[in-house]
C-alpha cells in the first residue's frame, strides 16, 4: 500500500479518536465548522471549550509539522491566487453554516453517528467538490 | 481543568492526524477531488480511518456516556445548498475548515487569508438566518 494511504489511515484513526474524545467530554458535535463558527456569534455562552479544542488542533498539526517530515508538506494548487482564497473562504464559511457542518461535522461525526441528512450532505459536497474541481481545472488551469 | 485538558488533547489528536494524513496539503485535497484528472485516494482512507474509529467509539459508549444522539433532521433545501456551496469553495481552495485552521499552526498566507473570509461568510449566514436565536 502506498505510503500516504497509510498515512490517512493513521491520520484519520486520530481525527476519528479527536472527534470522539471532543464529543465524549464537551457532549457536543466537534464538527470543526460549528465549533469555529458559533465562536463569532453574538452571545457568548460555551466559548470556553470551542477555543480549547481549536487550540489544541493548531498545536497538534504545529508538532506534527515539526516532527514528521511529510505532514509539513504544503504545495499550493495550481493558479490558486490568494484572491481564490479568500473567495473560497467566504463560500466555504457560507456553505457549512448554512448546512449545519463540514467534512468533520457532517462527513465524519454525523455519518459516523448514522444519521441520513449528513450521509446526503457529504454525497452533495462531495460531488460539488469534483465538479468544481474539474470546471476549474479545464476552464482556469486550462489542463 | 481536567475538562480542558482533554478538550485540548481531544483537539490536539485532531490536528495531528489532520498534519499526518497530508490533508493540510490543498493539492492532496484538490487531488482527491480531481477524478478525471491524476487521482489521488488518500482522503477516503483519512474518512475511513475516522469513521471506523468514531462510529465504534460512538456506538460503544453512547448510552453509557449519554453521547448526542441524531435527531433524524429532515433533509432540507437549505442542508442541499449549503453542502453544494461548500463543495464548490472546497474545491476552489483545497480548504475545509479544519485543515484551513490546523495550517495557522504553520503560518501559511493561505490560511491566513481563508480564515477571516471564512468567518466573514459564517457571520453572514448567522445574521441572514439568525442562527443566534
Amino acid at each position: 500500500m502506498e505510503p500516504s494511504y497509510v498515512n490517512g489511515l493513521v491520520g484519520g484513526a486520530l481525527i476519528g479518536g479527536g472527534s470522539l474524545l471532543g464529543m465524549i467530554v464537551t457532549g457536543k458535535v466537534p464538527g470543526i465548522s460549528g465549533v469555529f463558527g458559533r465562536l463569532l456569534r453574538p452571545s457568548t455562552n460555551e466559548t470556553g471549550w470551542r477555543f480549547v479544542f481549536l487550540a489544541g488542533l493548531i498545536a497538534g498539526a504545529a508538532i506534527l509539522f515539526r516532527v514528521f517530515e511529510p505532514a509539513a508538506v504544503f504545495r499550493v494548487p495550481e493558479g490558486r491566487s490568494l484572491i481564490v482564497y479568500a473567495i473560497a473562504g467566504i463560500i466555504v464559511g457560507f456553505g457549512t453554516r448554512l448546512g449545519g457542518g463540514c467534512t468533520s461535522g457532517h462527513g465524519i461525526c454525523g455519518m459516523g453517528m448514522g444519521a441520513r441528512d449528513s450521509m446526503v450532505a457529504t454525497v452533495v459536497f462531495m460531488i460539488a467538490g469534483m465538479a468544481t474541481v474539474l470546471l476549474f481545472r479545464t476552464l482556469i488551469v486550462g489542463a | 481543568m481536567k475538562q480542558n485538558v482533554l478538550t485540548f488533547l481531544a483537539g490536539a489528536l485532531f490536528g495531528a492526524g489532520l498534519a499526518i494524513s497530508g490533508m493540510t496539503d490543498p493539492t492532496r485535497v484538490i487531488a482527491f477531488l480531481d477524478i478525471f484528472g491524476a487521482w489521488d485516494p488518500t482522503l477516503a482512507f483519512v474518512m475511513g480511518g475516522a469513521l471506523i474509529v468514531f462510529s465504534s467509539g460512538y456506538f460503544l459508549l453512547r448510552k453509557s456516556k449519554s453521547l448526542p444522539c441524531d435527531s433524524c433532521d429532515p433533509v432540507s433545501i437549505r442542508l442541499i445548498m449549503g453542502a453544494i456551496l461548500f463543495g464548490v469553495g472546497w474545491g476552489i481552495g483545497g480548504f475545509c475548515p479544519g485543515p484551513a485552521i490546523a495550517n495557522l499552526g504553520a503560518l501559511h498566507v493561505e490560511a491566513l487569508i481563508f480564515i477571516p473570509a471564512m468567518a466573514i461568510g459564517m457571520i453572514l449566514v448567522q445574521r441572514l438566518f439568525k442562527l443566534d436565536a
